[in-house]
């Protein structure tokens, strides 16, 4: 096995280690903190697909700024695992069956697709991750979308003030 | 790598995170499992914008074929920051009036 194949599994194990323990920790602080394991192992998918960018976005935005929100919000309501709410198991049964019958289906289909059968992606090369080049076609095809996204950003934020704020 | 690698992981983190959204009841577990699924698609866009680029750049070294797929990824992670902070600020007003974050309290709305 190559490195990079080592990696490859490392980290996808660890995104699914990370996955399953956030729906398994009874304390929602654990939970938050195993997020963000999955987002860094996500990022470190990102670097070996060479798509340097969106890895440290990633890490800036959702484990920086996002889980941090996260952490903020659950410390300020004082959750922890005596105060978190007990479904019976009945429904956890039914949605964990219900889920996996979803990720059968998918993978059904997906082993039966002819166009993915031999198709690879291109890992530790190319440079269309590279911020350069991003930065041209973001700044040349897509300015509308990228201003209306800063638009978006300030009704998010007066939004997030107004329902916020203490009538 | 075989791009159904790929696939068939963010096929399981998406299904991890609808497993999430079914079975827990605290809003924020709830919120964050949503989050792992839009990483799950980021992933595979990624991917797949790499299995695109590598096919083209076999003729043409310099094309930027499957560019787009990283900069949808990236005007999900600006929509998801969007949306984090207004749910957010929901649960909290959501605990402020219920005590609770559990979203079968909110079946009252049901009356």
């Amino acid at each position: 096995m190559s490195t990079t194949e080592i990696l490859f599994w490392f980290l996808s194990a660890l995104a699914l280690v990370g996955a399953t323990m956030v729906l398994i920790s009874k304390n929602p602080v654990h939970s938050i903190l195993w997020l963000i394991i999955v987002f860094f192992a996500i990022s470190g998918h990102y670097i070996l697909l060479n798509a340097q960018f969106l890895a440290i976005v990633n890490l800036i935005v959702y484990a920086g700024a996002i889980m941090v929100l996260f952490l903020f919000v659950v410390m300020l309501m004082n959750l922890n695992s005596d105060s978190e709410p007990q479904k019976n198991n009945r429904f956890k049964i039914a949605g964990a069956i219900s889920g996996g019958c979803l990720m059968l289906i998918m993978i059904d289909v997906v082993r039966d697709a002819g166009e993915v059968q031999h198709a690879k992606a291109l890992v530790k090369e190319g440079n269309i991750g590279l911020i350069k080049n991003l930065g041209m076609v973001l700044f040349r095809d897509y300015v509308i979308p990228f201003e209306i996204s800063s638009v978006l950003f300030l009704a998010a934020m007066v939004g997030a003030v107004v329902i916020g704020k203490r009538d | 790598m075989p791009i159904t690698y790929y696939i068939v992981l963010s096929i399981v983190l998406f299904c991890i995170g609808v497993v999430g959204v079914l079975t827990r009841r605290n809003a924020i577990i709830i919120f964050m499992c949503i989050e792992l699924m839009l990483n799950a698609v980021n992933l595979l866009l990624v991917a797949f914008s790499k299995m695109h680029n590598g096919n083209a750049i076999a003729t043409n070294p310099n094309s930027t074929v499957g560019i787009d797929g990283q900069l949808f990824v990236f005007f999900i992670m600006v929509v998801a920051a969007a949306e984090v902070c207004v749910g957010l600020s929901i649960i909290v007003m959501m605990y402020r009036n219920t005590h609770s974050v559990d979203v079968n309290f909110l079946n009252r709305l049901k009356n």
